[in-house]
């Protein structure tokens, strides 16, 4: 736990921004960027947990160990969503053998 | 019992400590491990929300222009001026403002209670246009023709994402207010000091992390694909 006493206004300077960034993130969603709606959102909402981590939460004066706990965190939520997802999304690139498909004689006549 | 251990005692250090600032380093490091394994318990509906929204785009498309915008970012914003007002609380805390820790708390508790009000209206808001999965799965007229591009059983399976990701997230803000309300009542007491106040530091990292994972669920959920 830091003893820093971080000055007030700090803390109304990244409230305002988080505010901004909601501003931004609700705007950008009635632009069409393509698939870099996506990407838009997922980019303001990553800032906005940074704020929110560096300034509300104190990492930024916490001590390594904290910090290497989150980043461990995070890790392992990035093995999570990325094997799942390189899983399912390259299951089409090659098509099952005809020989799997409906060779299995039918379980009733 | 040297006198600079009963004094150090007095201030709130717990006897296997060796002194106030190891005893702070081990609660945050403590908090912390814990928001870690929320972070994985979170996670594993982002990653199952992650191949739906892939695998169902259109109808997650569909679902997501069902909900109101205005409540959302309305909502993000009650629940980020909660976090600034927690963070406030912390300061007034370190700076051993009793007065100001209170009302701060309290300013807390508000801004998440007026958060789960409008959350209440939204959910609401689902039964009146029967988009409840499993309770009220009737969507007609201008809701049904929103959802029926991508498939209505497809649709289905985005509201129960929805009701399951911002329901958890709902509990969380629960727990955080009762916690908030034992801060509240020990403050009044004077429990807190500049020298001790991790349960004030502790309730305050969790409840930034509910405010994160709500930043997170608001684009997920609510701007999908594009409003345009």
């Amino acid at each position: 736990m830091s003893q820093q006493v971080v000055p007030q206004k700090t803390y109304l300077m990244v409230f305002f921004g988080l505010i901004g960034l909601t501003v931004l993130t609700t705007g950008v969603a009635y632009i069409d960027l393509g698939p870099f709606n996506t990407v838009a959102a997922l980019v303001i909402a990553f800032s906005k947990m940074l704020l929110v981590v560096l300034f509300f939460m104190h990492l930024r004066h916490s001590s390594g160990l904290v910090r290497v706990v989150l980043v461990a965190g995070f890790f392992w939520l990035a093995l999570l969503i990325g094997l799942t997802m390189s899983d399912y999304r390259t299951r089409s690139w090659t098509p099952a053998p005809d020989s799997w498909s409906s060779t299995a004689p039918p379980t009733h006549p | 019992m040297t006198e600079a251990e009963a004094r150090a005692h007095d201030l709130g250090l717990a006897h296997q400590f060796a002194d106030l600032e190891q005893q702070q380093e081990a609660d945050t490091l403590g908090i912390w491990i814990f928001l870690v394994t929320e972070i994985m318990f979170f996670g594993g509906l982002f990653a199952s929300y992650a191949i739906y929204r892939w695998l169902y785009f259109a109808a997650f498309e569909g679902g997501s222009h069902v909900l109101d915008v205005r409540l959302g970012a309305v909502n993000t914003c009650v629940l980020l001026g909660s976090s600034l007002t927690m963070a406030l609380s912390v300061r007034s805390a370190q700076t051993n403002n009793r007065r100001a820790l209170v009302l701060f708390l309290i300013a807390t508790m508000i801004l998440g209670g007026i958060f789960l009000g409008i959350k209440g209206v939204e959910y609401d808001q689902k039964f009146v246009e029967h988009v409840v999965p499993g309770l009220d799965w009737a969507p007609e007229g201008k809701t049904l023709a929103s959802l029926a591009p991508g498939g209505l059983g497809h649709a289905e399976m985005y509201f129960f994402f929805y009701f399951a990701m911002t329901g958890l997230h709902a509990l969380h803000m629960v727990a955080g207010m009762g916690l908030l309300l034992w801060l509240v009542l020990r403050a009044r007491k004077g429990s807190f000091t500049s020298h001790y106040f991790a349960p004030v530091e502790v309730v305050g990292l969790y409840w930034h992390f509910v405010d994160i994972v709500w930043i997170f669920l608001f684009p997920l959920l609510y701007l999908i694909g594009g409003r345009y």
